[in-house]
């Protein structure tokens, strides 16, 4: 196996150890070290970072997790992502961690830490409020004020205090891990064939199951390895991936649209990854430089209000910039917020123009076989009609 | 020979006219050059938004009754045909449909658009999702309230209050601007203070349900009562509404007569009744002499019954307040031990949790619930599910299995406990 094939794969085993043996032994290799796990979306993890904690992403259970016990706390139409983290929960895979942040991203994520709370009365269980009017002149303050308070809620257990200066050395690390990010995803846009979209989305989710010191060496590696890798550029249409910016997609939903010829060249894959669209305008005060950014620099989201007009005027000019083909709106079963945004995109992209496919998926989906037939067919017909377009012109 | 009932059926009747009216006057407010605002329930601010002379739609309350009406169905399938998913909220693709299809009431009604959509976001993100899309469709301004949502027991924190009163007080601008009126201090005011009074007796007529047998119904009965409170508070019909009411209640309790003609179990009910079967729901239970004695629906406009009022002294203070302690806007550890304390004070045999796929945010959490009171508090309960917009998810046979099981079950033992 070589270097690059190996970190692959060693992300991936990172992702899907349902028993979280990686971060176990990291937390076991020195005294005081934490780990608190954070629900999608969006989570400070400066904030964790800076607060003697690792930020744990919990990315649900994947296909690697029966969800028996969860079954009697959360009815059968709630997604997979909130049962398989119960279940998690319930056979004791999470008790590494020290704590929990939930947020309110939707009701179900909001309801559900009130269920964590009663379930794990000995885990501390937090809730982070993000602010829904951004146009209140007391937004920022309330926002800033959440922090703080989580700050001294994470304190109390780490027992380290988060002080300006370890904020602005975490705003410093995750800033670096972004940039990286953001220099994948180029790869990713400019040749997909050198980065597959499984690899892609694996180097993705790591980031959420590693010491972000030892992440960002293990991208930069990567990324210097990428450009030599032995690879055959491909034909395909080029699509932006949406939707999926909470629970994650199989990775063998990812792995049929790339064999599908529909290349992801942008997408909101692990949103919370990529939650800022640029660099942190940098001040003299770490906490309202994170204050400023949730409000200035966050990709228009679902999950917090803003103009949902903006939202899907972003979609499109994502479409555009990416040189995409079309949106493939690619939704877990029983996201309310995903769900609600297809149909004011839809109607954007009808407006403009750009075809779109929609799929949706489980954690434990068996089949993609359907979502292959419908990606070939979605490929095929956008070739089929750029050529048809070009025989006219 | 016996005296004559004096306020027989005052309840639903007044209602029935004051609903009729209320709707009336929406249908000729732009005719009159009327604003109008669109906002939800849960935590409203209408008294504050009628201090600028604004008519007030709430589209829960016109799902509500498309639902009730037979007609959720119908706009429900228009919404799913724009693209709307079998598995978001009924009452947001109720409300679409309906707008899709020209907004006509099942009674008649043609509702009026909005001028302004005011998201008093207490409880429930799909609320955010539900006006961003009327937003669009309209074309209107959209303002956001954003009601932080409450953690540990202790109520709003000084914070919270300090966030949700300058959202109003930067509401109060807009409505300026939209309205072209000035904020009527005085008028809001006056409007608190008959707020203030029907709370009170509302409260009387909820808590009249501690007696046996209890007066009242208070789900089936009471959704009908919660009306004006939750759509014409801090006005002077509401008040007169509450007087009506209570005196019929107390006129019950004089004669010693409730809803079933022999209470046989009192029973707590948590989450929305399923409106478009809501007689065929109600009978389930009413074959088996079951009264409710307190439901968390009856709540779902605002918590009253542990004390809270709005108060003219504190005008924004108590409204921020009010909107911050809306049931669905507290924490599960909150509505837990509400609904355990009304097992506890309303002498209740047992819990009845129903379960609708449509509102995650009342939802989430009550299998937990289910077992914390089955096997922490050892109160009898039965969990059942449905919708309460979309009629298709009413499965009426399983539904009365469900139901039938579990009183035969609480039959048995108390007469094995007694043998």
């Amino acid at each position: 196996m070589s270097r690059l094939e190996s970190l692959f794969s060693a992300a991936r085993a990172a992702v899907e150890d349902t028993e979280f043996r990686a971060l176990r032994a990291w937390k076991e290799e020195q005294p005081g070290r934490h780990c608190v796990g954070f629900f999608p979306v969006y989570a400070p993890q400066e904030l964790l970072w800076a607060a003697g904690a690792l930020p744990v992403a919990l990315w649900g259970g994947g296909d690697q997790v029966e969800v028996e016990r969860a079954d009697a706390r959360l009815q059968s139409f709630i997604c997979s992502i909130s049962r398989s983290t119960l279940e998690l929960g319930m056979t004791g895979r999470l008790d590494f961690l020290d704590g929990i942040l939930f947020s309110s991203l939707c009701d179900v994520a909001r309801n559900l830490s009130g269920v964590w709370q009663r379930n794990f009365p000995g885990m501390l269980c937090e809730y982070l409020h993000y602010p829904q009017n951004p146009a209140s002149g007391g937004a920022r303050d309330y926002y800033r004020g959440e922090l703080e308070r989580l700050a001294g809620r994470l304190a109390a257990v780490t027992g380290t205090e988060v002080t300006a200066e370890r904020l602005e050395h975490a705003i410093g690390l995750y800033e670096r891990q972004r940039a990286l990010l953001r220099s994948l995803a180029a790869v990713r846009t400019a040749e997909p064939w050198r980065l597959s979209l499984e690899e892609h989305a694996a180097l993705l989710r790591s980031c959420g199951r590693r010491d972000p010191r030892a992440q960002n060496a293990v991208l930069e590696e990567l990324l210097a390895l990428l450009p030599a890798r032995e690879c055959r550029r491909r034909d395909g249409v080029r699509v932006v991936l949406e939707g999926s910016f909470c629970e994650q997609p199989p990775m063998d939903l990812l792995r049929v649209l790339d064999e599908a010829h529909c290349f992801v060249v942008d997408s909101d894959l692990g949103r919370g990854m990529n939650w800022f669209r640029r660099p942190l305008a940098r001040g003299d005060d770490p906490w309202d430089d994170l204050v400023a950014a949730y409000f200035e620099s966050a990709e228009p989201s679902v999950v917090r209000h803003h103009d949902s007009a903006e939202r899907s005027a972003r979609l499109v000019e994502r479409a555009r910039a990416h040189r995409a083909d079309g949106v493939v709106f690619c939704t877990a079963k029983f996201c309310e917020p995903a769900l609600y945004d297809f149909v004011l995109h839809k109607a954007a992209l009808e407006r403009e123009g750009i075809p779109f496919l929609s799929v949706e998926f489980e954690e434990k989906m068996a089949s993609f076989e359907s979502i292959r037939t419908q990606a070939e067919t979605f490929s095929e017909s956008i070739l089929f009609f750029a050529e048809e377009k070009e025989a006219v012109s | 020979m016996s005296e004559p009932y004096l306020h027989q059926g005052a309840g639903q009747r007044i209602q029935k006219d004051l609903l009729t009216r209320w709707y009336r006057q929406l249908e000729e407010a732009p005719g009159r050059g009327e604003k109008v605002a669109y906002l939800f329930i849960s935590g409203n601010i209408g008294e504050l938004l009628q201090a600028f002379g604004m008519r007030l739609v709430y589209p829960e309350v016109n799902a509500l009754q498309c639902g009730i009406k037979k007609a959720a169905g119908a706009n429900i399938l228009a919404a799913e045909d724009m693209g709307y998913s079998g598995d978001v909220c009924g009452y947001v693709k109720n409300d679409i449909g309906l707008m899709a299809k020209g907004n006509h009431m099942p009674h008649g009604t043609q509702l009026p658009p909005p001028d302004l959509l005011v998201c008093n976001y207490a409880g429930c993100a799909t609320y955010l999702r539900w006006f961003e899309a009327l937003s669009r469709y309209y074309g209107a301004e959209m303002v956001v309230l954003d009601v932080p949502y409450l953690q540990g027991t202790e109520g709003p924190a000084p914070e919270q209050v300090r966030y949700v009163v300058r959202q109003l007080e930067e509401l109060c601008r807009v409505c300026e601007r939209v309205t072209g009126r000035p904020f009527d201090h005085a008028g809001y005011r006056r409007a608190l203070e008959l707020s203030r009074r029907s709370e009170g007796l509302w409260v009387e007529i909820l808590q009249s349900a501690r007696r046996r047998p209890s007066p009242i119904d208070a789900y089936f009965e009471a959704v009908f009562f919660m009306a004006p409170l939750y759509v014409m508070r801090g006005t002077p019909e509401c008040l007169g509404y509450y007087e009506a009411v209570h005196a019929e209640v107390m006129e019950r309790v004089l004669r010693g007569l409730g809803p079933a003609a022999a209470e046989e179990v009192r029973i707590v009910v948590e989450g929305p009744p399923p409106w478009p079967h809501f007689r065929a729901f109600g009978e389930l239970f009413k074959r088996w002499g079951a009264v409710c004695v307190a439901s968390t629906y009856s709540k779902v406009g605002g918590v009253w019954d542990f004390g809270f009022r709005h108060d003219p002294g504190r005008p924004m203070e108590s409204m921020a307040e009010y909107m911050l302690g809306c049931y669905t806007n507290r924490n599960w550890a909150m509505r837990s031990r509400m609904i355990r304390d009304y097992v506890r004070d309303y002498q209740a045999d047992a819990l009845v949790i129903h379960s609708v796929k449509s509102c995650r945010s009342f939802s989430v959490g009550q299998a937990d619930l289910r077992e914390q009171f089955i096997r922490d508090f050892g109160v009898p309960t039965l969990f059942i599910e449905s919708d309460l917009a979309d009629p298709r998810y009413f499965a009426a046979a399983q539904m009365k299995n469900r139901i039938d099981a579990f009183f035969e079950a609480l039959e048995h033992r108390r007469v094995t406990a007694g043998a």
